[in-house]
């Protein structure tokens, strides 16, 4: 774990198309622990597409990932890293805790406990409430309360800022800002601009890597 | 967290779900008690002709009950992200997925295992056919959810996948079908059925090692 720390992600090459039609191709980055790096483009650059390629989710069609030097598959990528997407991987039938101590039996703990993360996200309080009765933006804030009680060094956000409120962004840039100065690592898209120190944000605009 | 506590995890949520969605998942018990409840209706009460085939009706209205509930095994989850999360997991996807398709046959076998003994009688089976009937529906209803698992994993990203999960499963599940109800149908003659339980058990213990990871793979493909 210490050496992912020390050398982060790293993108060689990657190009993925979709139908014949190439959505991006010759992409590379790498990204620091400590660093956030924010993938940008209009709708259809292929910004979640490259976000699930990292996932593993699906294959890109050249290029390397590798993660503290190794290639995902060998090395200890997927129990390092967490990712939220547009579907945020909450059952509405279950309650805000029962929900929550799921995602953490998939996984490592992480820095928070459970109370802790719910208090950091504002939801202290509705631990048995039904996730059905929540409102999109809770909800959103809910799949984020999990990057906080699971392991991980490299968040992955598809669209971290949907349906979240002014408080809510700047609650989340918040935590994105606390998991970086930890050492951890964030790469999201957004169409919102992050009000991040320029030393830790890198961004990649997704139509120009054509 | 380790993987027993990791499976456990799974096997508590379905269960949990499955409670909570108790209307959606009465209904293929209910149709398998209305299926085997309207032979007799339409055949008329020739009791002699129901109690030949009694094995065949219970069998056959079993499957097609099974295969109703098979799509509930991941829509849900493939739907709303958790599917996404659990193929994150660092612990192997196919473990975890046995652990689902357990909870899938307490929710969905299981029920089966207690009412066909009912239905059977009202059918007319004899009573020396019952242990062989429960025996097996003991080992064949797992093997109806584990072999499902396969044909839902590769259809769940089909927006109308029903009619090719059928196409797909159906065939699968004939072997079963044979077997399971020539095992009964032997009971109630009275005759041996050991090598037709034997052939079953053997089934239930490749279905059990050999669906998970083909299984497994199917899903990683409907996620992309």
């Amino acid at each position: 774990m210490e050496e992912a720390i020390q050398s982060g992600l790293e993108i060689t090459d990657l190009s993925c198309s979709r139908d014949d039609r190439t959505l991006f191709s010759g992409l590379s980055f790498t990204v620091h622990p400590g660093q956030v790096l924010l993938l940008e483009g209009s709708n259809g650059s292929g910004k979640t597409t490259v976000l699930r390629t990292l996932c593993g989710f699906r294959e890109a069609d050249a290029g390397e990932i590798r993660w503290a030097g190794q290639s995902i598959k060998e090395s200890s990528f997927f129990a390092d890293m967490a990712y939220v997407g547009h579907a945020d991987g909450i059952k509405k039938e279950l309650t805000v805790l029962e929900n929550l101590r799921f995602g953490l039996a998939l996984s490592r703990p992480g820095h928070y406990s459970i109370e802790q993360a719910l208090k950091k996200v504002q939801l202290a309080g509705y631990d048995d409430n039904l996730v059905q009765t929540l409102s999109a933006g809770q909800k959103r804030r809910l799949s984020l309360a999990r990057l906080l009680i699971i392991h991980s060094i490299l968040w992955i956000l598809d669209e971290p800022f949907t349906s979240l409120d002014k408080q809510g962004i700047e609650l989340i840039e918040t935590l994105i800002d606390a998991h970086v100065n930890q050492g951890g690592m964030v790469i999201l898209t957004s169409h919102h601009d992050l009000s991040l120190p320029y030393t830790r944000l890198q961004r990649i605009h997704l139509n120009s890597c054509h | 967290m380790s993987l027993t506590q990791a499976v456990w995890a799974i096997i508590r949520r379905d269960l949990l779900l499955a409670f909570r969605r108790r209307a959606e998942m009465a209904n293929p018990l209910l149709f398998f008690v209305m299926v085997v409840t309207l032979f007799p209706l339409a055949v008329g009460a020739q009791a002699n002709l129901l109690q030949a085939m009694a094995p065949g009706v219970i069998w056959v209205s079993a499957l097609l009950a099974a295969l109703l509930s098979l799509d509930g095994l991941f829509r849900s989850d493939f739907e709303d992200g958790s599917l996404e999360q659990l193929l994150l997991s660092p612990h192997p996807l196919s473990v975890l997925i046995l652990g689902k398709i357990f909870s899938h046959w307490l929710v969905t076998g299981l029920p089966l295992l207690l009412v066909a003994p009912l239905l059977a009688l009202f059918l007319g089976l004899p009573e020396k056919a019952m242990p062989t009937l429960w025996l097996t529906l003991i080992l064949a209803t797992p093997m109806l959810s584990l072999i499902g698992a396969i044909g839902v994993a590769l259809t769940v990203g089909l927006r109308r996948g029903g009619m090719i999960l059928s196409l797909l499963v159906l065939p699968l599940y004939i072997p079963v079908l044979i077997f399971a109800s020539s095992a009964v149908d032997r009971a109630t003659s009275g005759l041996p059925v050991t090598a037709q339980i034997n052939i079953l058990m053997a089934m239930l213990l490749l279905a059990l090692v050999l669906t998970p990871l083909p299984t497994a793979a199917a899903l990683k493909m409907s996620v992309n």
